[in-house]
């Protein structure tokens, strides 16, 4: 096995490795990604940087994977959608990713076009997800594009893939799961989850490690917050008694920083315990604060 | 069947002309109301009203150019007469109307695409003409039709309690599961399936046997 990043180092020794999300914006600014990135650097091993979230236009996630990396140091997991690229455009951008010194990929289908701020464009879906990661193999692999053109140099790049292990039914999302790791898939990172049983029967069957997963977590900066988590994600239920305690809570910024620790360190602890994760993916929404405090809590 | 709707602004193309050839289809837009004898001898009377010289004439399928020399042997000087032709057919109707007429020809119904009927008013597409028929690997479900994505490998991640995130439809993905399971084919739902050549349909096709 050949090893390209920090990320896949650590996580091959075994380490639990803990990632984090910065999602670029409909900007031409940069200094929110250093700030971001230099904040999260303290406690993560490297950063997810989003590719038009939610099908919204805005700065290209290779960019902004590559600012980050060149100002601050933290290594990124740069997101690729197949929806807005065909494969000609996919192949260009791992070559351009490639030589702009990004080491890991993580393929995603991307959110339809119609539910974004471009409603009216075209969705592109030349190819799908699993087969953007049997491509990317062989690129790396072989050094061939998926029509066997030669690639002059080397690609070193990881390849990540997500999962959910809310889906509903869930059996249709672990087969999809399993081929993507047949197609060369390294690692996954799933979509936010609150519940241990989800959690235990998604790993379970997945049989890691490898490969590597990394459980997404959402800490909630208050009771609005979680209740829009719930309804627009896929599958995700918060416990009532979590949203409860926020609700109480509301406007005592420090009481919520505790529910959320005091959840989530239990959480994280109980992950470490009883399954085969390989770490944490910690996502928020302006509330990077809680990262560190959670991390430290352990 | 090809499924076609009215133009809605239909007799604004008309406006500027006088003598007027409406052409309906005796196939698919008949059946879907839009083009058949009723419709034809509507427009034609709408056309009049605006005082003008319109003729109609059903053909059995414009889309096939020996039907339509055949169905409009007896109409000769009329299309010779007339400055425009209206075509209540389907684009492929229009442009063979137009091939065999050197007319201009104005397409009178927007082509939606290849559906199943239910009942009439109620069209579902079902085929996108891929030309590469996957649909016993399916369960007999298209997911290059049905599908938002197109996926080949789904569901996608947005799937939720069985929706789709795009219509609240049933996901394509987990309904072909359910018809595979159901004949005993898990494995092949769990196969990886390639990516798909679209060399063929990015230009206009022929087929010559």
């Amino acid at each position: 096995m050949r090893i390209f990043s920090n990320f896949m180092k650590k996580l091959y020794n075994g380490n639990f490795v803990f990632t984090s999300e910065i999602e670029p914006r409909k900007s031409v600014k940069i200094d929110y990604l250093i700030n971001k990135a230099n904040f999260l650097k303290k406690y993560v091993t490297a950063c997810n940087v989003t590719d038009n979230p939610r099908a919204n236009a805005y700065l290209s996630s290779i960019v902004a994977s590559y600012i980050i990396q060149s100002h601050t140091g933290l290594e990124t997991i740069c997101h690729m959608t197949v929806r807005d690229r065909n494969r000609i455009a996919l192949i260009s951008d791992i070559l351009g990713a490639s030589v702009l010194g990004i080491k890991n990929i993580l393929v995603i289908t991307g959110d339809h076009t119609t539910m974004g701020d471009i409603p009216n464009a075209m969705p592109v879906y030349d190819i799908d997800s699993t087969q953007f990661i049997k491509m990317l193999r062989k690129m790396i692999d072989e050094g061939k594009d998926i029509n066997e053109n030669p690639i002059d140099g080397k690609i070193e790049i990881h390849i990540g893939a997500v999962g959910n292990p809310n889906a509903n039914p869930i059996e249709v999302e672990l087969y999809k799961v399993e081929r993507k790791i047949k197609a060369g898939a390294e690692f996954i990172q799933t979509q936010i989850v609150f519940d241990i049983e989800k959690i235990k029967n998604f790993i379970d069957y997945l049989k890691p490690s490898p490969p590597f997963i990394l459980i997404g977590i959402f800490p909630c900066k208050s009771y609005r917050i979680a209740e829009n988590i719930e309804k627009k994600l896929p599958g995700v239920k918060i416990p009532n008694e979590y949203k409860d305690k926020l609700k109480k809570a509301e406007g005592n910024s420090e009481k919520i920083d505790e529910i959320n620790i005091e959840y989530f360190s239990n959480l994280i602890k109980e992950i470490k315990k009883s399954t085969k994760a390989s770490g944490i993916h910690i996502m928020t929404i302006e509330y990077e604060r809680i990262i560190g405090k959670i991390i430290n809590s352990l | 069947m090809i499924i076609t709707k009215t133009k809605s602004n239909l007799l604004d193309y008309v406006k500027k002309y006088n003598k007027i050839f409406v052409i309906g289809c005796g196939t698919c837009a008949t059946k879907c109301q839009t083009g058949g004898e009723k419709e034809v001898e509507e427009l034609v009377n709408k056309i009049k009203n605006m005082n003008k010289i319109a003729i109609g004439k059903v053909v059995e399928s414009p889309c096939d150019l020996r039907v339509l020399k055949r169905d409009l042997m007896n109409y000769k000087n009329e299309i010779n007469d007339a400055e425009v032709i209206v075509a209540l057919c389907c684009g492929v109707g229009a442009q063979t109307i137009s091939e065999f007429s050197n007319k201009e020809v104005i397409p009178g119904l927007d082509t939606l695409f290849i559906g199943m009927v239910e009942r009439i008013g109620r069209f579902y597409e079902k085929c996108r003409a891929c030309g590469n028929c996957i649909l016993y690997e399916t369960g007999g479900i298209c997911p290059i039709t049905n599908c938002p994505k197109r996926l080949l490998n789904g569901p996608c991640g947005g799937m939720r309690d069985r929706k789709c995130e795009v219509n609240d439809k049933d996901c394509t993905w987990v309904i072909i599961y359910e018809r595979l399971k159901k004949y005993g084919r898990e494995e092949d739902f769990k196969k990886i399936r390639e990516a798909f050549d679209w060399s063929n349909i990015s230009k206009s096709r022929e087929f010559m046997r």
